[in-house]
C-alpha cells in the first residue's frame, strides 16, 4: 500500500476507506454499537492502557466487530488497572479489571461477540467516583 | 510511564476531563539546541492559581474528588531529571498551558516513544473534540489538524478502525521524515 503522507493521500484514499468501512454503516445509529471504554487515568496508562487499546482497534479492524473504542478517565478501579468498560446495547455496562492483551481478546471474542461472561468483572453494579453520592 | 508519549496522553486526559473543545499539542525537537519541548494546551476550564500550586504536591487531592494526581507530579519528575523543568500556566475559564522542557541528550531523558500512536488514539478516541498537532525537528515541521483530516474525511468516523490506522501511518510518516528516519 503506499504511504500516506498528505491530505491530498488521504483524500485519495477515501473511496477504499469507505468500502472496507463497518462502523459507517451503523453511525447513524450509534446506540446499536458495542462501546468499550477503556480507563486512561495516570494509573490506567501507567498499568499498559495505550496497549489494550491498541490490540483492541487492531483486533476489530480485522474481525469487523461492531464497536468503538473510547476513552475514559479513572473510575477509581486503580488497583485493577488497565480496567475496560463495555457497553453492549440494551445491557448494564461490565467493567473487566487487570485486563492485559490476552483478556482483551477473550473480552471481544466471548463476551462482545457470545454474550458469554468472563472472570476478572469487577462489580456487577458500579457506580462510577463521580456518581456515587 | 516508560515513554513520554504515555505522559502525553496522560495530560490530554487532564484536559478532556476539564471540558476543553479544542487540545494543541506540540512537540518541538532540535539537536541543534539539544533541546526538547513538549506543550499541551486546552481551552478547558482552567485553574486558579491556587490550584496551579497544588499541583506540585502530588499527595494534595484527597482520593474521591481525583482531581489532580499524579499526572503532573510524575511528567515533572521527568523533566527536571532531564535538566529540564514543567511549567503549569492556566487561568479559570480560559484554559490551561502544560509546558515541559528537556535536554535532549540528556541520559536520563526518557524516549519521546510513539507520539502518533498516542495522538491519533485520542482524536479516534473523542471524535467530537478538535485537536491540533505541531511536531517541529530543527526548525522544520509538520503539522496536523482534525478540522483539516475532518473536512477531507467527510463524515467518515475517525473512530473507524481503518481510518485511525491510516490516520496514525501518516502522522508517523511525517515524524520519521523529518527525523530523517529510513
Amino acid at each position: 500500500m503506499n504511504k500516506i503522507k498528505s491530505l491530498d493521500d488521504l483524500r485519495k484514499m477515501k473511496q477504499s476507506l469507505e468500502h472496507g468501512m463497518n462502523i459507517r454503516e451503523k453511525s447513524n445509529s450509534p446506540e446499536s454499537l458495542v462501546q468499550i471504554r477503556v480507563a486512561m487515568a495516570t494509573c490506567g496508562i501507567a498499568a499498559g492502557a495505550r496497549t489494550i487499546m491498541n490490540t483492541l482497534i487492531e483486533k476489530i479492524e480485522k474481525e469487523k466487530i461492531p464497536a468503538v473504542v473510547t476513552q475514559g478517565g479513572c473510575m477509581g478501579y486503580c488497583y485493577a488497572e488497565p480496567t475496560l468498560e463495555v457497553r453492549v446495547p440494551g445491557k448494564d455496562p461490565v467493567v473487566f479489571g487487570n485486563v492485559d492483551t490476552q483478556v482483551a481478546i477473550d473480552i471481544l471474542d466471548k463476551y462482545v461477540l457470545n454474550g458469554e461472561l468472563l472472570d476478572g468483572i469487577i462489580p456487577t453494579n458500579y457506580l462510577t467516583i463521580n456518581e456515587q453520592k | 510511564m516508560n515513554d513520554l508519549s504515555l505522559h502525553i496522553i496522560d495530560i490530554i486526559q487532564n484536559s478532556l476531563s476539564a471540558g476543553a473543545s479544542l487540545i494543541k499539542l506540540t512537540v518541538e525537537e532540535s539537536t541543534v539546541e539539544d533541546s526538547l519541548v513538549i506543550e499541551i494546551e486546552d481551552n478547558g476550564k482552567g485553574m486558579t492559581q491556587e490550584q496551579v500550586s497544588r499541583l506540585d504536591d502530588p499527595f494534595f487531592t484527597s482520593r474521591t474528588t481525583r482531581r489532580v494526581g499524579m499526572g503532573i507530579p510524575l511528567f515533572r519528575q521527568s523533566a527536571q531529571q532531564s535538566g529540564g523543568d514543567l511549567i503549569v500556566s492556566s487561568s479559570p475559564g480560559l484554559g490551561t498551558k502544560v509546558r515541559a522542557t528537556f535536554i535532549n541528550s540528556h541520559l536520563d531523558r526518557p524516549p519521546l516513544g510513539d507520539v502518533a500512536n498516542s495522538l491519533i488514539l485520542m482524536v479516534s478516541a473523542n471524535p467530537d473534540i478538535d485537536f491540533f498537532f505541531r511536531y517541529s525537528f530543527n526548525g522544520n515541521e509538520y503539522t496536523f489538524d482534525t478540522v483539516e483530516v475532518k473536512d477531507v474525511l467527510e463524515g467518515l468516523p475517525l473512530n473507524d478502525p481503518s481510518v485511525i490506522r491510516m490516520l496514525t501511518g501518516m502522522v508517523d510518516a511525517n515524524i520519521s521524515d523529518l527525523r530523517g528516519e529510513l
